[in-house]
């Protein structure tokens, strides 16, 4: 890869073959999930009346999705306050349809953006911004799917089975770090 | 922040001072913030994920805060395991968590007791 850098008013890099092929494979199955839990939304006539579209109420059981679509409120896993949890359902309903257009969104724009079969990559700043969103939804998908804590080795034992996995999530990492280098200098 | 640093080390949740989160409660930064008249607070959660510099720059887009201002913030997360972030009125606070929401922070709301 060669690293992201300024071209002008374009944020630009080049991706080999098969780079290009691990950010949209990874990038098409977050937008997948979350398509998914779109399509698990509640329909009602009332809302294809007012335009007013109602999410799901309760938090995903899939932890990635969990992460990606958080509670608006800290709730105690055992004891919920109660109040706090009809108001975190409540939030959750009205902001998750928006939420998920906005991922799915910033997904879509590195599919078309990203060559399938590598070379360069050259982005507008809103363009640029997508990336930088949906290339962090694809880290924080693979960091609770790899349970990533706080003291995680920088490598895994190679028997264990998620130590392939880590050097992508360590190479989308400085693949990250690079692209907001090159937005903000 | 230099990229030949190990990436993991770099992160909120960074790896080199992995006991000190839960020792202070609210950062007086954020304290200052909340006003008796703005009842409600966004909260950022530390995680071991989000990018110390991503986090830093997602403050400064999103609420206009100064590099100084953001990075101070950041550490707040990283080292104390939140922040204030912000405060004011519940409608406010809830566009300000939901548009966290949307970077990737793990962001939640609360009331001033």
């Amino acid at each position: 890869m060669r690293n992201w850098h300024r071209e002008g008013d374009k944020i630009v890099a080049e991706l080999d073959r098969q780079e290009a092929a691990v950010i949209r494979g990874l990038v098409s199955q977050v937008q997948d999930m979350l398509q998914a839990r779109a399509e698990e939304a509640p329909q009602d006539e009332l809302a294809e009346l007012t335009g007013i579209r109602t999410g799901a109420s309760t938090s995903p059981d899939d932890p990635i999705l969990s992460r990606l679509l958080p509670d608006f409120h800290r709730l105690d896993p055992d004891a919920p306050d109660p109040g706090e949890a009809d108001s975190a359902s409540a939030l959750r309903s009205l902001h998750e349809p928006e939420l998920l257009d906005l991922k799915n969104g910033v997904a879509a724009v590195v599919l078309d953006t990203c060559p399938p079969q590598g070379g360069a990559v050259v982005l507008a700043d809103e363009q640029a911004e997508a990336w930088l969103s949906a290339i962090n939804d694809v880290r924080l998908a693979l960091g609770t799917a790899l349970d990533i804590s706080e003291d995680m080795p920088d490598e895994l034992p190679e028997e264990d089975p998620r130590s392939a996995h880590l050097g992508v999530y360590h190479w989308l990492t400085w693949v990250q770090e690079t692209l907001i280098e090159a937005i903000t200098e | 922040m230099s990229s030949d640093t190990p990436p993991e080390r770099d992160t909120i949740g960074g790896m080199t001072t992995p006991v000190e989160e839960e020792r202070t409660q609210v950062d007086p930064a954020g304290a200052e913030l909340a006003a008796q008249d703005q009842p409600w607070q966004t909260v950022v959660w530390n995680d071991p994920v989000n990018l110390m510099s991503y986090v830093t720059y997602v403050l400064q887009k999103l609420f206009g805060y100064s590099r100084d201002k953001a990075t101070k913030l950041m550490l707040d997360v990283h080292h104390k395991g939140k922040a204030i972030v912000s405060s004011g009125s519940k409608d406010k606070v809830e566009r300000d968590v939901a548009k966290l929401h949307a970077a990737g922070l793990w962001a939640t709301m609360q009331q001033t007791s």
